[in-house]
């Protein structure tokens, strides 16, 4: 009862002059709504970039055949370094591992009847859809003699079903794969889009002997040298050191000297989520400051209103000095108003960071996620910003003189 | 508890103007007994608001003593001099100071409020000084929906509503009209009769006249104190206006 009559002297104060209270805490209101847009927005690029990673496969490795030191460094790829035998021994020798999928990549042009297209056509063993966790949308997936033999069986991704086959199932459609033709058995659900912003679905999967022998043969792919292998771990945690396993297992068997660098590269999903995390934090950092800009140069108005409030009311200060008012009465009754009036800042600028939030949901290319936490932390911070900022004015009025005040005109 | 309400030895208030000392108080001893009724004159800048700003506790001498209620309180701190003001005395002001778009009950609260009286029976006390006045009808009326002397009425309640052993009034008819001014001088002299001590500060001879004793100053000094006769007292005044309706 002590503490809400304060309260409600504020709000009759605030309440003589609407307008202008509003006006004043406009910095408080944009400065809180704009964190909780962002915020949300940014929270809500995150779930999605989380979303994409999943769908690459969080417990996923790559390990792709690099450069060497030895003259030129050529990039990722550029030696052929990396076979299906470098495949079986982290399968058998590192414990973590739960599938290895080697795999070989090209491009090529793909002909069904008068339609092309241009897509990656990648030769697979059985492993690779169990590391991908990548399932179809029709059809069926290879047999297991189809792998061992030389069968021309083909899995389009969706995008180049779209492409050749519009509106149609093309299982059972013979397509020609630089000029040799396979038959069509299903199509692969679509992935979407890579974080790195590649097409996922804009491929085909081919068994690994005809991929060697007919497809893609002619480059320096003989042998049982592979462009690539896919490494699905236990579980995620295990990731980073399988990687460092992995490491030390290649480094042997390509028998690299301590001096040497790696002749092959290991990507895994999580280095790109920090990458992705980094960026996010450096984001925060900048909402941090453009926000407490804002409510700074929110404060500011309220503290100027506050000295105007105070020098309007110097006869009522003195009445209530004369009446019996202490200063820390005064000193109260000048923070509440203070805090009153940016909290309620605050209060419009949650509703409008909601309502913000929501408008972004509708029309923007992802979902905003509004944060309780965001919320919470922005009132609190305008309740603050009352505080620091009223207590100068405050101060002032609760220092005034009695005589003067109730003097004054 | 003696029969002395007040006492001043030798009060003197100087104030720096610039770099030169205005003696506004002079040295003033004066003894006010309980149930007095006294008017403080003189010209302006005779030292009559130095006087009485100090009695109320607004201000503390530059030397002297004064002793109200048997305590010494010429040496006290703000907060301190705000608790004096809080439980011994009600001022009744010229403008009145009423808080606007404030209902006059919550007005008469206010010191009550300052010195942690429970809600209830703030509104108990607040109701029963505000029907002192004859007010108990407009308890809820903002001071701007109330005319001159019915916000000076709310007040005088104000004044009373924390028991004060002192009203101190100053000027409180400088804004009314004749008639109204008389019939706020009849309150005063009722509550006087009830038993409170009464300073009231005027330049007009005619108010001083409700009083039972007039200090007139002049120079930071008393010179002349005189006790008016009882019969003088009820009909001091020639009215000279008509009769205002009061109601708004």
């Amino acid at each position: 009862m002590m503490l809400l009559e304060p309260v409600r002297d504020a709000f009759r104060a605030l309440r003589v002059n609407i307008m202008r209270s509003v006006l004043t805490t406009l910095g408080i209101i944009i400065g809180v709504g704009a964190v909780i847009v962002m915020v949300a927005v940014g929270a809500g690029a995150q779930a999605q970039v989380a979303e994409i990673i999943n769908s690459m496969g969080a417990d996923l490795l790559y390990v792709f055949p690099g450069s060497t030191t030895s003259r030129v460094r050529l990039g990722a790829g550029s030696l052929p370094t990396l076979t299906e035998e470098d495949a079986e021994a982290i399968q058998k020798e590192i414990l973590e591992v739960q599938v290895v999928a080697p795999y070989i990549r090209g491009r090529g042009q793909i002909i069904s009847g008068n339609q092309n297209w241009s897509t990656a056509i990648i030769g697979v063993t059985p492993e690779y859809f169990e590391a991908r966790e990548w399932g179809l949308d029709n059809g069926r997936s290879f047999a297991a003699e189809e792998f061992r033999g030389n069968s021309k069986v083909v899995l389009v991704g969706n995008t180049v079903a779209q492409n050749l086959f519009p509106g149609q199932d093309p299982s059972g459609s013979i397509i020609r794969i630089n000029r040799v033709p396979f038959k069509v058995t299903g199509v692969l659900q679509a992935k979407g889009y890579s974080m790195g912003g590649w097409d996922q679905d804009d491929l085909v999967l081919i068994p690994m002997a005809p991929a060697r022998k007919k497809v893609l043969g002619e480059r320096a792919l003989s042998g049982r040298l592979v462009n690539g292998i896919a490494i699905k771990i236990k579980m995620p945690d295990l990731v980073s050191i399988a990687e460092k396993e992995i490491r030390e297992l290649l480094r042997q068997r390509h028998r690299l000297r301590p001096s040497q660098e790696n002749d092959f590269w290991i990507r895994n999903q999580t280095e790109a989520l920090e990458t992705r995390a980094e960026s996010s934090r450096t984001m925060s950092l900048l909402l941090a400051a453009v926000a407490s800009v804002s409510l700074m140069v929110g404060g500011i108005g309220i503290m100027n209103i506050m000295i105007v409030s105070v020098t309007e009311r110097t006869r009522e200060i003195g009445l209530r000095m004369a009446v019996g008012a202490r200063r820390r009465d005064i000193l109260m009754q000048f923070l509440t108003e203070a805090v009153a009036l940016s909290m309620i800042g605050g209060l419009i600028g949650i509703l409008l960071g909601v309502a913000g939030s929501m408008v972004f949901t509708a029309f923007g290319d992802w979902p905003a996620i509004i944060q309780p936490s965001a919320i919470a932390v922005a009132f609190t911070v305008s309740a603050a910003v009352g505080i620091f900022f009223g207590f100068y004015p405050a101060r002032k009025a609760s220092r005034l003189d009695p005589i003067d005040a109730l003097r004054r005109e | 508890m003696t029969n002395t309400l007040l006492k001043t030895e030798a009060l003197a208030k100087d104030y720096m103007l610039g770099s030169e000392t205005v003696h506004a108080l002079r040295g003033v001893s004066v003894e006010i007994m309980r149930g007095d009724f006294v008017a403080v004159t003189g010209p302006s800048g005779s030292g009559k608001s130095t006087f009485m700003n100090l009695l109320g506790c607004l201000d503390s001498p530059t030397s002297g003593r004064y002793i109200l209620d048997e305590r010494d309180v010429s040496r006290l701190t703000a907060d301190d001099l705000a608790e004096v003001r809080n439980r011994k005395i009600g001022f009744v002001f010229q403008n009145f100071n009423l808080l606007p778009r404030t209902p006059a009950i919550e007005n008469v609260e206010l010191p009550l409020r300052y010195s942690g009286m429970q809600r209830s029976q703030r509104h108990e006390r607040a109701r029963e000084v505000l029907a002192a006045v004859g007010l108990q009808d407009r308890i809820h009326h903002h001071p701007s929906q109330m005319s001159g002397g019915q916000q000076q009425r709310v007040a005088i309640a104000r004044a009373l509503a924390n028991h004060p052993v002192l009203v101190l009034a100053d000027e409180p008819t400088g804004a009314l009209d004749t008639q109204t001014s008389v019939d706020i001088m009849h309150v005063l002299q009722r509550l006087n009769r009830d038993g409170i001590t009464i300073i009231l500060v005027t330049h007009e001879p005619d108010i001083a006249k409700f009083a039972r004793r007039i200090l007139r100053f002049r120079d930071g000094r008393i010179i002349d104190a005189t006790t008016l006769p009882d019969c003088a007292q009820p009909g001091a005044v020639e009215i000279s206006d008509h009769p205002k309706d009061e109601t708004p």
